[in-house]
């Protein structure tokens, strides 16, 4: 009836890409990968043996869109991680096996687009590397414009300046390298799209430039896989079963949902994709997510346990 | 499939449409209660009602599979531009060939094959005799456009609905029996847009929810739901390209004749998430029954009554069931033991 449900997958190559990036191949165990579109993204569980907390990131597929017989993830070590990319680099190893989502696609090429401007920002070139199959398959007009810290970051840079020759610049900021990207935007014709993957400020930054520039918002497209944010602990009683439940600070709300077997659907745990939403029955809501319209977040009912939080001590959910 | 495709009967001129009692028994009846309550009533499309039901297999074969096709070749040899992809679909449109010929061969082994080395595929319809070998994303390689081409060989009507600027463009489409829209009028219109005419429920936020649950719809995850309208007459092309061939017939209906003349026309929508090109396929498979089939079963001749008794005036006009509307209350009501 093709309906997927979680995929086991065995991790059967390891690669450090950069210093602080490692690469990982994923096979099906038991069956053929499906293929997906650009830009798509699988949410990884890991962990989750006995005494173990599970770990769940959501990781763009970085290999050949049409290519079902392996995907590839590449996971930054995170400074702040709160468990899902130390244990990737620390515990996963050749051989070992991992549940990974359905790919699921928040930030899909616009292929009406005249032309295609892509700002890559470190470990947010992986999106990307899915879309250039597909735009050289189309023949469509393209630029990757790639900042990093080749200290840290940088993967792939060599391959794609070689491969993708012009349509590819490099800036590395280790060495003083920088991009113009008020100059990248004023270059480019009208019906050109704009994609953005990397850190909130390189974001933020191409958002506000095209704003000024006048470039519609709706040509301007970015991935926000920041994740939950740590907060302060609460606690959160489940009206319909009357658990109880103790919300950590560095913990999200549907983590610790998970951790207590309530099950929630979701595809991003970013807030965006807005498969997890609960009904609140009672207690005031930090909204943290891009999903749920402003109505939806004064009216107080509604919330994304992804990203979102108490905003006092205590949440009661009417799940 | 328990009912096997049967010869090839006519949905126009002199309607031999007919359905066998197994076709009846199967007939996805589309009223849950007796109040008829508007509602987006998605489900995940998952088997149910087992062997031989509708809902069997992600895309139902049955007994009209022939009677079908015919009717698709005669409305396309007309009205080429009743299957029209735009250039950036080409994707999607070898998506909904995977899709379709993958399901029809494990569902249905004994009238469908596909065998895949690498991109290279050979199908095979024993239903239409037809046995092509073709690279797999390479449209030269099929006698036709891939759409038009898969179209051509599965019940019902297909949409692929472009996903982006957080909303879905209906870019593609095979649209031969449609329930009085235009793919040609439709084509490139947003969600809301191609919507428009639907009453009663722009106010409530229907249409805002629903596009946001159709938006999020992950691959491997299929929804469905029921729409239903009345027909006068089986015949599957009610489009406006033919207003002037069927319009007319809503006057025909009298109280001697709507039991075989009036039809409840049901449409299972299937909205599925293609893979490579991130599009939806919508699958809009018609089922037609007359009333006087329908009332063989106790339960539905009840509940049809009830449904139709308490249908608001807006959806009676939207519908179309203007003119006949009341004749069929009226012959449904002998059914109805509280009458």
């Amino acid at each position: 009836m093709s309906v997927i449900d979680q995929i086991p997958v065995r991790v059967t190559a390891v690669k450090q890409v950069a210093p602080m990036i490692k690469e990982f191949t994923l096979e099906a165990i038991d069956a053929e990968l499906v293929p997906f579109s650009p830009g798509a993204h699988v949410v990884v569980t890991m962990g989750g043996a006995e005494n173990e907390p599970a770990y769940r990131n959501a990781y763009s597929l970085m290999s050949n869109p049409q290519d079902k017989s392996q995907y590839r993830i590449a996971v930054r070590l995170q400074e702040d991680s709160r468990g899902g990319s130390l244990y990737m680099h620390q515990q996963i190893a050749v051989g070992d096996q991992l549940m990974i989502s359905p790919p699921a696609n928040l930030f899909a090429p616009d292929w009406m687009a005249k032309k295609h401007v892509l700002f890559a920002g470190g470990v947010g070139i992986t999106p990307f590397l899915s879309y250039l199959p597909e735009l050289q398959q189309r023949e469509t007009e393209f630029e990757l414009h790639y900042m990093f810290r080749s200290k840290q970051t940088g993967a792939y840079s060599a391959e794609l300046a070689e491969t993708l020759d012009n349509h590819c610049s490099n800036y590395d900021a280790d060495q003083g390298s920088r991009c113009d990207i008020a100059a990248v935007l004023s270059e480019q014709p009208l019906g050109t799209h704009f994609y953005i993957c990397g850190p909130q400020s390189l974001i933020d930054s191409v958002r506000a430039i095209a704003d000024e520039m006048g470039i519609p918002a709706s040509a301007v497209h970015w991935e926000e896989f920041a994740g939950a944010k740590p907060g302060q602990p609460f606690v959160v009683e489940l009206s319909r079963s009357g658990v109880e439940l103790a919300v950590s600070s560095d913990s999200s709300l549907l983590e610790t949902l998970e951790g207590a077997d309530i099950a929630i659907p979701n595809l991003c745990r970013a807030g965006v994709c807005g498969q997890c939403v609960c009904k609140v029955a009672e207690g005031e809501v930090e909204h943290r997510d891009s999903y749920l319209s402003e109505p939806e977040k004064q009216s107080g009912q509604v919330m994304m346990p992804c990203v979102s939080r108490a905003a006092g001590e205590r949440l009661v959910l009417d799940i | 499939m328990r009912v096997a495709p049967k010869e090839i009967q006519s949905f126009r001129d002199d309607f031999t449409y007919s359905n066998s009692a197994e076709a009846i028994e199967r007939f996805p009846f589309p009223f849950a209660e007796d109040e008829y309550r508007y509602s987006v009533n998605m489900e995940p499309h998952l088997p149910k009602g087992g062997e031989g039901s509708a809902y069997e297999h992600f895309l139902d074969i049955d007994e009209h599979y022939l009677s079908e096709m015919a009717e698709r070749e005669l409305v396309l040899k007309e009205m080429p531009h009743r299957c029209l992809a735009m250039p950036h679909m080409d994707l999607a449109c070898w998506d909904m060939v995977e899709r379709i010929m993958v399901s029809l061969s494990e569902d249905y082994p004994d009238y469908f094959s596909l065998i895949r080395d690498g991109d290279h595929w050979s199908w095979e319809n024993k239903l239409l005799n037809i046995k092509d070998q073709f690279t797999f994303g390479d449209s030269s390689s099929l006698p036709m456009p891939p759409l038009d081409y898969i179209g051509r060989q599965m019940q019902g009507d297909f949409a692929l609905l472009d996903q982006r600027e957080g909303d879905l463009f209906l870019d593609a489409g095979i649209i031969t029996c449609p329930a009085d829209w235009s793919l040609a009028f439709d084509a490139g219109m947003s969600f809301k847009e191609w919507h428009g005419p639907v009453p009663m429920a722009h106010g409530e936020g229907i249409f805002e929810r629903a596009l946001k649950y159709l938006i999020a719809i992950p691959v491997g995850k299929p929804v469905r739901r029921l729409n239903w309208t009345l027909t006068v007459n089986a015949r599957m092309d009610t489009s406006p390209e033919k207003y002037h061939e069927w319009g007319h017939e809503r006057t025909s209906v009298t109280p001697e004749n709507v039991g075989e003349k009036v039809y409840l026309r049901v449409e299972l929508q299937v909205l599925d998430r293609m893979p490579r090109s991130n599009a939806m396929m919508f699958s809009i498979r018609t089922y037609l029954l007359s009333l006087e089939d329908l009332v063989t079963n106790k339960e539905w001749a009840v509940r049809m009554h009830r449904a139709m008794k308490t249908l608001p005036e807006p959806l009676i006009n939207y519908k179309g069931l203007t003119r006949f509307h009341g004749t069929v209350v009226d012959y449904l009501a002998q059914f109805d033991p509280v009458n």
